[in-house]
């Protein structure tokens, strides 16, 4: 169990930006494995989860895209009412506080990437509580 | 030379300037008459009062040749300014035009001490622009070696700037950072890899901050030259000291006025400044309003020269954008910008009218590592963006973050206003 490592990237927001970036993405041969968009006046920030974020991240700086690579965590979830609330009392408890989050369906099942203020933490605190988090080879 | 010694010069050399325009130049012959003044009122340096004023729309009027005062014959050579706003101007140059031109950049360059040792890389523009011509003939003049290298093919000019081991570079600020950013990308460190020490720099508003920026980017000493198309170009630059720009006495006359009552000011009162050119021989340019505002130093520089200095340009009343009723120059919106370390060096302003409102957007790049994954921290940044220009310009400004290197770069001249209000 540790943390995974993602993509975060500027995109202005105006219409064509995000086509420029998923073709720069495209031309490095990067698969996105999961992301999400945020979007606040004038930019907005891509987050995704890549095969090899260190590598892609060296990548798309050539390229002058401006992107840093952030932790998250990966939690497993079977798909029935109540798997999300488990995840997220065990923060609440633990005062964890999330940052943002997004969901994606891998090999393994579905899964939730947490965004938390100390991912190490949390995952202990998950752990503790019985709950799996996922490792970068289990996407 | 003593202060009384240019007064007096400078008289001599007004006096003989007007009686010739009043004999020789139908344009400003028929001005001073419609003034009510002759040859005669104009006794001493101050009488220069009792003289009309020119303005750019004259150039325009009498768009081409209509001032000049020498047969085509005398001019040797012209340059015209890009008609931004209407018609282009024209401006003409006997050989002795192009004397003093020359004679004021080589008494400058002399000033920050570029001499026959330096390699001078003259990256404005050269051609119907006098930014390019004018800094050639004043380093060749100092016997420095002179690199043509005008504008654009950013790569090549930074590999002869190594092979040629250029130590000054005379381009505007904007270009010196274009040229840093693709230094940077070709793996180039202009302190490690080139002999560069000094950059003169202008053809566009900067600001301290700026000048800040591009010394740390790339470990020169700035200097800031004055100079405008209908002066003649380029002339004056800042001495070694940098407090002030020197200004030639037998070659400009300065006065600063009160924008509104057109009384004469004090030194250090900031105003209008209003140009006399005492040796101008193709065309006249007396009492023209430059539109530049600043204010004029008398005291002596410790440099050692005489020569009275003028305060960098604060603004020229045409860049004025009025906001609301509020004046605003876009070199405070570069103020504010550069003291945030996280703002890059390129942003854009961006004025509309929206349900009869002004608005006005400023764009803003922001450096690689100030981008942060977290929505909230870049917001806080924009929110203090805002909050500076509203403290500094009096005004709500909207601010947008923008991905570094998505905003336009200019080699040539920086366009950072647009302005879509119609009217």
């Amino acid at each position: 169990m540790s943390v995974i490592t993602q993509l975060s990237i500027f995109v202005n927001n105006e219409p064509g930006s995000f086509a420029g970036i998923t073709a720069a993405l495209k031309e490095c041969g990067i698969n996105l494995k999961a992301f999400n968009i945020a979007e606040s006046s004038g930019f907005g920030v891509l987050r995704a989860i890549a095969d090899n974020p260190n590598e892609a991240c060296e990548t798309l700086k050539k390229r002058n895209i401006v992107v840093k690579l952030t932790d998250v965590i990966a939690v497993p979830m079977e798909d029935k009412p109540g798997e999300i609330y488990k995840v997220a009392k065990v923060f609440g408890e633990s005062n964890i506080n999330i940052e943002y989050a997004y969901a994606y369906a891998g090999p393994k099942g579905p899964a939730v990437f947490f965004r938390v203020d100390n991912p190490e933490i949390a995952i202990e605190a998950l752990k503790a509580a019985g709950l799996e988090t996922l490792d970068a080879a289990d996407l | 030379m003593p202060k009384d010694e240019i007064k007096k010069m400078q008289y001599a050399s007004l006096k003989k300037l007007v009686e010739n325009l009043y004999q020789n130049n139908q344009f400003y012959h028929d001005r001073m008459k419609a003034q009510g003044v002759l040859p005669s009122d104009i006794n001493c340096l101050a009488d220069i009062q009792k003289l009309p004023f020119m303005y750019k729309q004259d150039l325009r009027d009498f768009y081409p040749t209509k001032l000049f005062t020498v047969p085509n014959t005398d001019v040797v050579r012209y340059h015209v300014s890009s008609g931004t706003t209407g018609k282009p101007t024209l401006v003409g140059y006997t050989q002795n035009d192009i004397g003093y031109w020359t004679d004021a950049l080589a008494r400058s360059l002399t000033s920050i001490g570029i001499g026959k040792d330096d390699v001078v890389q003259v990256s404005y523009g050269y051609g119907l622009f006098t930014g390019g011509l004018g800094l050639h003939y004043g380093v060749e003049a100092v016997g420095a070696t002179v690199l043509p290298s005008g504008t654009g093919g950013t790569e090549r000019q930074l590999e002869l700037m190594q092979d040629l081991d250029v130590t000054a570079i005379a381009c505007t600020p904007s270009y010196l950072i274009h040229m840093a950013n693709v230094a940077q990308k070709m793996g180039i460190d202009f302190r490690r890899d080139t002999k560069l020490k000094k950059a003169i720099l202008g053809a566009e508003p900067w600001t301290e901050g700026m000048r800040q920026r591009i010394e740390d980017m790339t470990g020169v000493k700035a200097y800031d030259v004055y100079g405008t198309s209908e002066m003649g170009g380029p002339m004056f630059t800042e001495c070694e000291e940098r407090k002030g720009i020197h200004i030639s006495s037998d070659i400009m006359y300065v006065e600063i006025l009160d924008p509104e009552t057109g009384e004469v000011l004090e030194p250090g009162q900031k105003g209008e400044m209003v140009v006399t050119l005492l040796r101008k021989e193709a065309f006249p340019l007396i009492r023209y309003k430059i539109k530049d505002l600043t204010c004029i130093m008398e005291d002596e520089c410790e440099c050692g020269r005489t020569s009275p200095r003028i305060e960098r340009i604060s603004g020229r009343s045409d860049d004025m954008l009025i906001i609301r009723g509020i004046n605003v120059f876009p070199s405070q919106v570069e103020h504010v910008l550069m003291q945030v370390p996280q703002v890059g060096d390129q942003y854009m302003i961006i004025v509309d009218r929206v349900n009869d409102l002004d608005t006005m957007v400023v764009q803003v790049e922001i450096k690689p590592e100030a981008f942060s994954d977290k929505i909230e921290e870049m917001v806080a940044l924009k929110k203090r963006l805002e909050y500076e220009m509203k403290k500094y310009l009096n005004i709500a400004v909207a601010v947008e973050l923008k991905e570094s290197g998505s905003l336009p770069r200019f080699e040539g001249k920086a366009k950072r206003v647009i302005d879509k209000r119609v009217y």
